[in-house]
């Protein structure tokens, strides 16, 4: 939504210049609501009134304050109000809540971006020499004393821009798509892949231990060694069981090759695990050449930037999982800089966690053989998350053709 | 510091198809050819000590000098023996520079094909070596007499990627950057046993990515090949891309311009 808070003042009800404004409004086809509402008692004294003006687009609410200015309406262009943190951790009562979208904070009569695009954040502002910065926080980062927005007024929010008609991500919607032919999906996915590393931006790929179960892992192996994902987010599982994949070729004790079980096969992911513990940790153990091949391997020989992150579950677990989960997401939230594409390929709980740090403007793919996953996404507020309903293997598979040619 | 083996581009040209890259009809821009060599002399100035040998008007292709032969010492070189007659009269020139700068010169038997650097790279402990489409096994075998050490050979599958540099550089010690498509299943299986892999895609490969110069943490690569030029850099190298169209069209590029003068 596009905003804007203007102000009439006079004797604007005699004079009907209220009912007209608010009429032109209507037929610029924006919307509006009445913040504050001052009537003279007399003749000679003047009424006042503020009014919100919410418009679909910028285009559209630029018009309508053409109009309504010719009125007498005045553009308010008011300051965001300033609240210190009453302590750490706390920020002050009525702070500005954000959302993934770009915003920025008007101080001091100017328009300042805010860093960081993160939702559920507050925004802190910091004097620099002559200006102002402003960046989205999380409840810990704040520090008793640091000044925090508060209030709507001050803050502009801007919406992304609607999708082009013959784009993909158009073709593709922003719903959960299942009907919808898939490999024309994949394809979607891959050139978005290509159009962000070619822009010289970060791609991010988030996977759940699936990827292993299910036989997809060589194809994600692929996609890393060949330099196409720069940073990956998971957990212990998706590294333990990968790694026990390696060492003895089965996943949850489950033969790969077979599909049967092994004897004694449930022990094999935590001798993993053990075996990497002893190493000192993944890096360690591809330093010494125990671990030679599988997802992990190729994310340290390919440099991709890893954050495993913990919980409550996990077996071990592996020492380069970060297990306190505030350090994580802080882990997360340093990594995910310069992102501009972001695959989510099953898992539920990292990929929340993940669309909750990304600002909107990173296209955001979630791949899951339940729709519910992706709902799930989407109901949180990563609008921006298309959904692909799919068997990850199928997926992993095509995106790897399509990245890294044909076998 | 590095010593390499070049030759200046002054007869380079295109007067035979013996690759799947060289067409009669799509000769190369010569004065761009010989710009771009140029360019790379410049940047490979700032990494190595560069020796030239003559150029002969009979061998368009010796400015590829990777193809001369291989350093199995300090001062013995294991002479080319080319499989194609078109480049076999490069032969005598390549022994005359050497014997003229005091190099003991070993050469491969008859029948036994051996194209030099071109199919034979150093790789930390040991050296990897391609086969089947230019260099023949029983190269191989002598070739690891003369160094003393273990060779691993390779098999090339596919016509475009002829020669082992075509298709793979070393990193470092105990990283491979490679083309898989140009490897059968066995040869990738050793690849993938022996060392780190990093690969490259294919539309990559086809742009000469593979045929890179590596001088300590710089790379000398083909331009327009941005995803592995990333990826190497996130790895902390110097990437440095060099326009290498003119030599591409005779199925060459970077490293193939290049030969070590060193074990």
């Amino acid at each position: 939504m596009h905003t804007e808070l203007i102000t009439l003042d006079g004797h604007i009800i005699d004079s009907l210049t209220l009912s007209k404004v608010l009429d032109m409004l209507i037929a610029s086809g924006v919307d509006y609501e009445i913040r504050e509402f001052r009537i003279g008692k007399s003749h000679d004294v003047p009424s006042h009134a503020e009014i919100l003006v919410i418009a679909p687009d910028e285009e559209s609410l630029q018009h309508a304050l053409h109009e309504v200015q010719q009125h007498g309406a005045v553009i308010s262009q008011k300051d965001a109000a300033l609240q210190p943190a009453p302590q750490d951790g706390v920020f002050p009562d009525g702070f500005y809540s954000t959302t993934n979208l770009q915003t920025f904070v008007r101080i001091d009569g100017t328009w300042i971006p805010v860093e960081r695009t993160e939702m559920d954040c507050g925004i802190r502002v910091i004097r620099t020499g002559a200006g102002w910065r402003a960046e989205c926080v999380p409840l810990h980062w704040a520090k008793q004393g640091d000044l925090f927005v508060v209030g709507n007024a001050g803050v502009r929010v801007t919406p992304m821009p609607r999708r082009e008609a013959e784009s993909v991500f158009h073709f593709m919607g922003s719903e959960v798509s299942i009907e919808k032919p898939k490999t024309r999906i994949v394809q979607a996915v891959a050139h978005a892949v290509r159009e962000t590393k070619l822009k010289g931006q970060r791609v991010l790929f988030v996977g759940g231990p699936a990827i292993v179960h299910t036989g997809a892992a060589p194809y994600l192996e692929r996609i890393i060694r060949s330099g196409w994902i720069d940073v990956l987010f998971a957990g212990n599982a998706l590294a333990t069981h990968d790694i026990e994949r390696v060492l003895y070729g089965t996943s949850l004790g489950v033969a790969l090759e077979t599909g049967a079980p092994e004897t004694h096969g449930h022990e094999h992911h935590l001798r993993a695990i053990n075996t990497i513990r002893a190493a000192g940790g993944i890096r360690q153990a591809v330093e010494k050449r125990i671990l030679k091949s599988g997802i992990m391997h190729a994310c340290v020989v390919a440099g991709v930037k890893m954050v495993l992150a913990g919980s409550i579950r996990d077996d071990g677990p592996l020492p380069d999982v970060i297990t306190d989960t505030v350090q994580a997401q802080d882990a997360m939230r340093e990594a995910i800089q310069d992102v501009g594409v972001a695959l989510m390929v099953a898992t539920t709980l990292h990929s929340i966690a993940t669309g909750n740090l990304l600002p909107a403007s990173v296209t955001t793919f979630c791949i899951d053989a339940s729709a519910d996953t992706v709902i799930k996404l989407t109901d949180r507020g990563s609008h921006q998350a298309f959904g692909i309903v799919t068997d990850c293997a199928f997926f992993m598979k095509e995106l790897a053709t399509q990245l890294c040619g044909e076998e | 510091m590095t010593r390499v083996l070049m030759c200046p581009p002054d007869y380079y040209d295109l007067r035979y198809e013996i690759n799947a890259w060289m067409h009669l009809e799509n000769k190369p821009d010569l004065p761009l050819a010989v710009q771009q060599w140029r360019q790379l002399y410049e940047q490979v100035r700032q990494l190595a000590q560069i020796e030239l040998v003559p150029p002969a008007y009979e061998c368009p292709d010796m400015v590829f000098t990777a193809n001369a032969g291989l350093i199995v010492e300090e001062k013995a070189v294991l002479l080319s023996r080319f499989r194609h007659p078109e480049r076999q009269p490069e032969e005598p020139h390549f022994r005359r520079w050497f014997e003229e700068h005091g190099y003991t010169v070993h050469t491969m038997p008859e029948n036994c094909p051996f194209e030099g650097e071109g199919d034979i790279l150093w790789a930390g402990e040991r050296y990897l070596a391609g086969y089947r489409k230019r260099t023949e096994m029983c190269a191989h075998r002598l070739a690891a007499e003369y160094l003393g050490c273990e060779v691993l050979s390779l098999e090339l599958v596919d016509d475009r990627w002829y020669h082992l540099d075509t298709a793979l550089f070393v990193l470092d010690g105990r990283t491979v950057v490679y083309y898989p498509g140009a490897f059968d299943r066995y040869a990738r299986r050793v690849i993938e046993q022996h060392y780190d892999a990093l690969y490259v895609i294919e539309e990559e490969a086809l742009r000469f990515a593979c045929n890179s110069v590596v001088i300590g943490r710089t790379l000398l690569m083909p331009d327009s090949c941005p995803l592995v030029r990333s990826l190497l850099e996130r790895k902390g190298y110097e990437v440095i891309p060099i326009p290498m169209s003119e030599f591409i069209k005779s199925g060459g590029a970077c490293k193939c311009l290049v030969m070590f003068l060193e074990r």
